[in-house]
């Protein structure tokens, strides 16, 4: 068993208000020195079996038709091994 | 390569610019070079391509719209016309009322929640460009056919786009439609239409007069937002080592178009601007252009101070970058500190970008070179414009002789009871809850009517009561049957839902939407409609305002059907006088007003039981339409009539159902004399409506009609839980109900 994350981000020419708002707040809370925060998503996909490149192609689809939008987002797909502390 | 300044393009008058990729045709190009004398610097080249592209110029629909001026009634009403942000009306009190529908229609396509989104910031800031607040909106919404599965990408997407910026915005949603039809398959119209309200002395235009007066813009910093044209200047031609880029999304951030609203009121109110414009389509390029050339003449922007989310955008896109919920105002020098506070105060960015200089140039300067020298007027209001040449299409004849009113008829009463259900339940007259429910209605706590009430009703001042209403209409099935009598009858469905209410018809905006205007055929529908709606205002004695012009909707050789949205605003004195839809009273009398003819061209019952489009539309009268709405407007403001629903696609049986339903309260209904029940039921005649009448009143309603010379037919009475055709057949609410509401969440779950 395996663990695939897919991260998502919005592509870098694309406004990302969150992430402006999290900027924005970062001085006021005292935190200097940062001028840019651009916010995404992770997703972490438990696989049953081994990670091959069909199940890799396959996780590529979903995460393309489903989990991003591609006209606004960039996505990422990597393998990890099971989280430490995971069972088994 | 280096830098394109104006001194570098006239010594190298021989390289070549892509003027064909930025959309220019090669006479356009041509004569941008003979108004400079020289070939223009990349930056000159963004500008005048999207400064006179269709979307920004009107260059195919200018000549025609000029009727829309020529032809307005005179209106007392009007205190700002055409060629604004947006039109202003006079709505009494001392109020003025500004409204105004546009486009979003291909940016929602590609991505509908962004898309739509954008599209309500849009006009927002068209409105508030005026000097109003914003108090609501409407989404008139066309989309392709309902079990389609692009639907189901555009259509949610779009929905939650619209109610996401607009419940952000604390702007409750009160009108629109949603229509689906195979002909916007790849071409959904997307339009968004504002109201906003201030007091007459509060009204501000867009324009930079007074040399020495400073521009200053605010709002969100500039990044790569849909500058897809002008990467191609930047990438391919300029600087071949930056990676081309994909024309960028605009994504909108409602928060922010906040703050943009109180900000911009607060300098409105201290009285600090002189000149205002919004940015939208072709962005500082058109803010500058147009507010220098509405004003004495020149003006000088320093285009890095410009403020940058992206800092590696190169001039030309910083000028066509469509970067949302940005400003520009001109302020006199002494007032600009305190502009600026105020911007501080809202958290909104602000920077002078350059001033108003006392020639007619206006120069724009990058890293301390002149890459832009041009006048103004040239650039925002000389555009090109075109004759374009129009024909009656070969196959309207053909299409016309396809009588609708040909088509088998229901055999019996089942039949004919079958034929109600399916017309009810089908996606276009089915209830569109679904959709409205995820628009805030209520908010501000102003709403006195939303979907799906006739026209939806704000009231603009708590003493009095005053308020206006605003209806949104368009059937491109009968457009495309007869355009110029299609788009008369959009404006007349508009003004009778507006009538119906009780509120008086003032003023309209309206949103074109068209194929290609190098297609004759469609042309010549864009050519009709437009001298059809003219007439129209003329005779009905509403003018146009403003509005806006969508062409190219059409995918390969396929357009649209044409689709002349009108949004009609009216006004009432007291919205506690509102004629709402619901029967809501057992025993009241059910009236029909008008006259009842065998109209199916077009009709909702030809194309949910035949997939059938031919014939003529109904015909439109608008002096009855004139009539039955001033009928309308008294039996309301004397309390003779408890509910009224306007009669329109479906029919007298579509209104009696929608009526019922919202009321929950049944009618009894009986065929008038001289009809039969087909015709009675599915007809869709034009200038009708069905009032509910108390007993008390009955006698004076029909009375006040027949002195005034209006049709009026009693076809039944509100009574027991069913529609109950009387002889013909009964179906019960809760049925009715199940057809009605659950045809959308199925199509889209």
């Amino acid at each position: 068993m395996a663990r695939v994350v897919v991260d998502v981000m919005l592509k870098p020419e694309i406004l990302d208000p969150q992430g402006q708002a999290v900027q924005r707040a970062l001085p006021r809370l005292g935190f200097e020195g940062i001028s840019d925060v651009r916010q995404g998503k992770r997703f972490e996909l438990e696989v049953d079996g081994p990670v091959d490149d069909a199940v890799l192609a396959r996780i590529h689809e979903l995460a393309d038709t489903f989990l991003a939008n591609t006209v606004i987002e960039n996505f990422t797909v990597k393998v990890e091994e099971p989280a430490v502390g995971a069972e088994k | 390569m280096s830098l394109d300044t104006v001194e570098n393009a006239a010594q190298t008058p021989d390289v070549e610019l892509p003027w064909a990729e930025l959309g220019l045709k090669k006479d356009e190009y041509e004569r941008v070079v003979e108004i400079l004398g020289r070939r223009p610097t990349g930056a000159e080249l963004a500008m005048y391509s999207v400064m006179w592209s269709e979307h920004c110029s009107y260059k195919s629909s200018k000549i025609h719209l000029r009727q829309f001026g020529e032809k307005a009634p005179q209106s007392d009403a009007m205190l700002v016309g055409i060629g604004e942000n947006a039109g202003v009306v006079d709505v009494g009190q001392g109020y003025a009322v500004t409204f105004k529908v546009e486009s979003h229609n291909h940016p929602s396509y590609v991505e509908p929640y962004q898309g739509a989104a954008t599209g309500v910031g849009g006009i927002v800031r068209d409105i508030i460009a005026m000097g109003a607040r914003p108090v609501a909106v409407v989404d008139p919404l066309r989309m392709g056919a309902a079990d389609h599965p692009d639907t189901k990408r555009v259509l949610p997407g779009v929905v939650a786009g619209i109610g996401g910026y607009g419940n952000c915005l604390g702007l409750p949603n009160i009108g629109g439609e949603v229509v689906f039809d195979a002909c916007y398959q790849g071409n959904p119209l997307v339009n968004a239409g504002a109201i906003g309200v201030m007091r007459h002395e509060d009204i501000h235009l867009a324009k930079a007069s007074g040399p020495g007066n400073k521009v200053i813009m605010y709002g969100a910093r500039t990044g790569g937002d849909g500058i897809g044209g002008a990467s191609i200047l930047a990438s391919e031609t300029f600087d071949d080592a930056k990676p081309s880029k994909r024309p960028a999304v605009q994504v909108g951030d409602p928060f922010q178009e906040k703050l943009l609203i109180e900000c911009t009121l607060e300098a409105f109110a201290e009285k600090l601007v002189v000149g205002i414009q919004d940015l939208g389509a072709a962005g500082i390029s058109c803010a500058t252009s147009e507010l220098a050339s509405n004003g004495s003449g020149g003006m000088r922007v320093e285009l890095d101070d410009v403020p940058l989310r992206d800092t590696t955008l190169s001039p030309e896109e910083i000028l066509m970058s469509e970067s949302q919920e940005r400003m520009c105002a001109v302020v006199e020098p002494e007032k600009v500190d305190r502009f600026l506070e105020i911007c501080e105060k809202w958290d909104v960015i602000a920077t002078v970008i350059g001033e108003v200089t006392d020639g007619d140039r206006l120069e724009i300067f990058w890293h301390g070179e002149k890459i832009v020298d041009v006048d103004p007027r040239t650039v925002a209001h000389e555009g090109p414009t075109y004759e374009r040449p129009y024909a009656r299409p070969e196959w309207q004849d053909a299409l016309q002789a396809d009588d609708a009113n040909k088509l088998p008829r229901p055999s019996s009463k089942d039949e004919l009871k079958a034929q109600v259900v399916a017309l009810v339940s089908s996606p276009n007259q089915a209830s569109k809850k679904w959709v409205t429910s995820q628009y805030d209605h209520f908010v501000q706590g102003n709403t006195v009517l939303a979907q799906p009430e006739d026209s939806g009703m704000i009231r603009i001042d708590e003493e009095t009561g005053l308020g206006v209403a605003i209806a949104t209409d368009g059937n491109g099935r009968f457009a495309k049957l007869d355009p110029y009598h299609g788009a008369q009858l959009a404006l007349a469905e508009a003004y009778r839902n507006v009538a119906t209410t009780g509120a008086k018809p003032l003023a309209i905006s309206d949103c074109l939407n068209f194929g290609s205007p190098e297609d004759p055929d469609v042309m010549w529908q864009f050519v009709e409609a437009v001298r059809g709606l003219a007439d129209g205002c003329q005779i009905l004695g509403t003018p146009v305002t403003g509005g806006n012009v969508s062409l190219y909707n059409q995918t390969g050789e396929a357009a649209i059907h044409p689709t002349p949205v009108v949004a009609v605003l009216g006004v009432i004195d007291d919205v506690a006088r509102r004629t709402p839809a619901a029967f809501r009273e057992e025993g009241q009398l059910l009236y029909l007003l008008g006259e009842t003819h065998e109209e199916f061209g077009g009709s909702a019952w030809s194309q949910v039981v035949h997939d059938h489009l031919g014939g003529l539309p109904p015909k439109v009268d608008l002096e009855r339409e004139r009539l039955l709405g001033d009928i309308l407007i008294s039996a309301s403001r004397d309390g003779m009539i408890d509910a009224a629903h306007d009669l329109s696609d479906g029919g007298l049986i579509q209104a009696v159902v929608e009526s019922a339903l919202l009321g929950g309260k049944g009618a009894r209904l009986v065929v008038p004399d001289g009809l039969d029940a087909f015709t009675f039921l599915f007809s869709e005649s034009a200038g009708r409506a069905v009032v509910a009448v108390p007993r008390s009143e009955e006698l004076r309603f029909t009375d006040m009609c027949g002195a005034r010379g209006l049709p009026v037919t009693r076809i039944g009475v509100v009574d027991g839980d069913a529609v109950d055709l009387q002889g013909e057949f009964a179906l019960s609410l809760d049925e009715l109900r199940e057809a009605h509401e659950g045809t959308i969440p199925a199509l889209l779950a």
